[in-house]
C-alpha cells in the first residue's frame, strides 16, 4: 500500500472540489487591501470569510506597534521561552490578559490550535475523563488524540447529554475535565455555557471554555460568552486566540489556578515551539487596549451580523440557528456550496465553503465572518448577489420568495 | 394516556411484529419478563431504559446497531457480524461517532472514544456494548 493510497476517498473528493477551476482551500490573496478588501484573480474581492471581527489587522496604532516593536527587538525569538527566555513584552502581555479577565494567571502560546492541544492534553491525564462537545475544533479533537485520558463526546450544545456522560462515570475516580466552545466556528451558534457550568458543578467536573471566536464579540467588555453568560469565575480555564478579533496570531489560557505555571514545563507544545515574536506581541497588546477602548467596534460589529443574518433570512436562505459573528448558510449537498462559492467569488465576494468532513452532521455550508468595519453597503450588495445566485442555483424557492421577501 | 410501540419478538430464524397499545406501566411488565425483544419508536425511550437496565441480548444489540447502519449499505450485501464499518459501508468517521453517541444513549453506557477507534466489525461494537451494559 503506497503512503497516499489511505486518503484516496478524500482525493477524489478534493478533485470534485476542485471542477469549478479554483481551489477553495487554496485560494491566492494577490493583494490584501484592508480588512474587507483583497486582490484575488486580479479583480477587487469583498472579504466576508476571514474571522476579522474587529477589523484590526489594518489598525494604524497596533500596525505602528508592531513596526516599533520589529526596530526595538528584532524579527524573532528563535526559539521557546524555556530555552530562549521570555521578553519583557511577553509577560507584560500575560499579565494584560490576566487583567483583562480578572484572573491570576496567563499563559500565552505561539497559536490558538497549540493552546488548546497543549493544555487539554496535558490537564486531562492517565486515569481522568475528558469529556468534548461532538462539534468541537480540530485543536480540540487533535487534543483527545494525544491524552491518555479517556475521551467521550456528549451532543451539540446539549447539558443533558453532558449530563449524562457524568452521572455514567459514577464514582470512578479522576477528574473529569469538559471543554466548551464560546461560538462555534461553523454555523456561529453559542453554548448554552450557564446550564453547562451547573452540569459541571453537580458533577465537579472542572470547565475548560475557548473563546476564540467570542473574544471582542460576547460580554460588556468584551471576554466572551463566560462574561455574556455571568460564570467567568465557574471557568476554571479560558482560553482563546489572537488570530481573530485581535488581528494577529497566538493563543492564551487564562486560570485562578494556583498551581497553573507548572504548566509551562509541562504543556509540550509551549516547551518546544518558537515563542511569539516581538511584533505580534506589541500589536496583541495593542489590539487589546483598542477592543477595550471602543466598545462600539462590538456594537458595530452585532448591527453588521444582524444586517446580514436579517437580510439573508428574509430572501429564504437557511442559516445557523442565531446571529453570530459567523454566519452560516446552509446548502443541500457539497457540490451545490462550492458551485455557490464559486459564483460569489466571479461576482468579487470572498467567504468560506464548508463541506463534510470538516462540518457537523455532514452538513454543506456557506461560512461568513463579520466585520466590524464591513458597511452596511457591502452587506446589503452580498445580500442581493447571494439571492441571484440562490435563484439561479434553484436553492431559493421562488415561491418562498414572493412570500417572504415581500415588496422588493 | 395510552402509549403505542412496535415490538419485534425474534428468534434464530422468526421475527414477529405486534402492535401494543398499553400504558407505560403495563408495557414495562412486559419488558420485564421478555428478553429477545426489541421496540422501536414512541416517546417511551425513558420507561424503555428502565425495563432494560439489566443485561442485553445479542441479538437486541446487533439489531439497534444495525438500525443505524442500514442508511450507510452498499448495494445487496447484508450487514453481518463481520462488516466492517468503516469499510463495507458509506459511513464516515464521523458518523460513526454520531452512532456512537446514540448507541450510548439507548444503551445508558459510555464509550470512549479510543475504544471506539479500535472496533472495527459489528461483532466488536456488539462485544463492546454488550460488556459494558454487563458492568453497568
Amino acid at each position: 500500500m503506497g503512503l497516499f493510497d489511505r486518503h484516496a476517498g478524500l482525493l477524489e473528493a478534493y478533485r470534485d472540489v476542485r471542477t469549478t477551476g479554483y481551489d477553495p482551500f487554496q485560494i491566492r490573496m494577490e493583494r490584501v487591501l484592508s480588512p474587507t478588501e483583497a486582490i484575488i484573480n486580479g479583480r477587487k474581492m469583498l472579504l466576508v470569510g476571514t474571522n476579522n471581527y474587529f477589523g484590526l489587522t489594518f489598525d494604524p496604532s497596533c500596525m505602528e506597534a508592531a513596526i516599533e516593536a520589529i526596530r526595538a527587538e528584532g524579527t524573532g525569538t528563535t526559539g521557546s521561552r524555556i530555552a530562549n527566555g521570555s521578553y519583557s513584552e511577553h509577560v507584560a502581555l500575560e499579565q494584560e490578559i490576566a487583567e483583562f479577565y480578572g484572573k491570576k494567571h496567563c499563559m500565552v502560546f505561539t497559536t490558538g490550535y497549540q493552546a488548546n492541544l497543549g493544555l487539554i492534553s496535558t490537564l486531562a491525564g492517565e486515569g481522568d475523563q475528558l469529556l468534548i462537545d461532538a462539534d468541537s475544533h480540530a485543536s480540540i479533537y487533535d487534543a483527545c488524540k494525544m491524552t491518555q485520558a479517556e475521551v467521550v463526546r456528549f451532543k451539540h450544545n446539549d447539558p443533558s447529554s453532558l449530563d449524562a456522560r457524568l452521572r455514567r462515570l459514577g464514582d470512578r475516580p479522576g477528574n473529569r475535565v469538559v471543554v466548551l466552545e464560546g461560538i462555534y466556528s461553523m454555523l456561529g451558534d453559542s453554548a448554552p455555557l450557564r446550564e453547562f457550568i451547573d452540569v459541571c458543578k453537580k458533577y465537579g467536573a472542572y470547565v475548560i471554555v475557548d473563546e476564540a471566536h467570542s473574544l471582542g464579540a460576547l460580554g460588556d467588555n468584551g471576554r466572551g460568552l463566560c462574561e455574556s453568560t455571568g460564570v467567568i469565575d465557574d471557568c476554571h480555564f479560558i482560553v482563546g486566540t489572537f488570530s481573530k478579533t485581535l488581528g494577529a496570531i497566538g493563543g492564551y489560557c487564562v486560570s485562578d489556578d494556583p498551581d497553573f505555571d507548572i504548566l509551562r514545563v509541562t504543556v509540550r507544545s509551549y516547551m518546544f515551539t518558537a515563542s511569539l515574536p516581538p511584533s505580534i506581541v506589541a500589536s496583541v497588546r495593542q489590539a487589546l487596549k483598542v477592543v477595550k477602548a471602543k466598545p462600539e467596534l462590538r456594537t458595530q460589529l452585532w448591527s453588521n451580523v444582524s444586517t446580514l443574518y436579517e437580510g439573508l433570512a428574509a430572501k429564504g436562505f437557511k442559516l445557523g440557528p442565531e446571529h453570530g459573528p459567523v454566519v452560516g448558510v446552509h446548502l443541500p449537498d457539497p457540490m451545490t456550496a462550492i458551485g455557490f462559492w464559486r459564483a460569489m467569488l466571479d461576482a468579487g465576494i470572498y467567504v468560506n465553503v464548508a463541506i463534510p468532513p470538516a462540518t457537523p452532521n455532514g452538513v454543506s455550508l456557506l461560512r461568513c465572518s463579520v466585520c466590524a468595519v464591513h458597511t452596511k453597503e457591502q452587506l446589503e450588495h452580498m445580500i442581493e448577489v447571494m439571492t441571484g445566485i440562490g435563484r439561479q442555483l434553484g436553492v431559493l424557492d421562488d415561491r418562498t420568495l414572493r412570500v417572504v421577501g415581500g415588496a422588493r | 394516556m395510552k402509549h403505542g410501540v412496535t415490538i419485534c419478538h425474534f428468534t434464530r430464524d422468526h421475527c414477529f411484529w405486534h402492535k401494543v397499545t398499553a400504558h407505560p406501566r403495563a408495557l414495562e411488565s412486559v419488558l420485564r419478563t421478555a428478553h429477545q425483544m426489541i421496540v422501536e419508536t414512541d416517546g417511551m425511550t425513558d420507561t424503555l431504559e428502565r425495563a432494560r437496565v439489566s443485561g442485553q441480548s445479542r441479538g437486541e444489540v446487533i439489531r439497534e446497531i444495525c438500525r443505524h447502519l442500514v442508511p450507510f449499505q452498499t448495494g445487496e450485501r447484508p450487514i453481518t457480524g463481520d462488516t466492517v464499518i468503516a469499510k463495507d459501508l458509506t459511513i464516515d468517521s464521523l458518523a460513526i461517532m454520531d452512532m456512537v453517541m446514540e448507541l450510548e444513549d439507548h444503551f445508558d453506557i459510555s464509550i470512549p472514544m479510543n475504544v471506539v477507534a479500535e472496533i472495527h466489525t459489528v461483532d466488536q461494537l456488539a462485544d463492546t456494548i454488550q460488556k459494558l451494559c454487563a458492568r453497568r
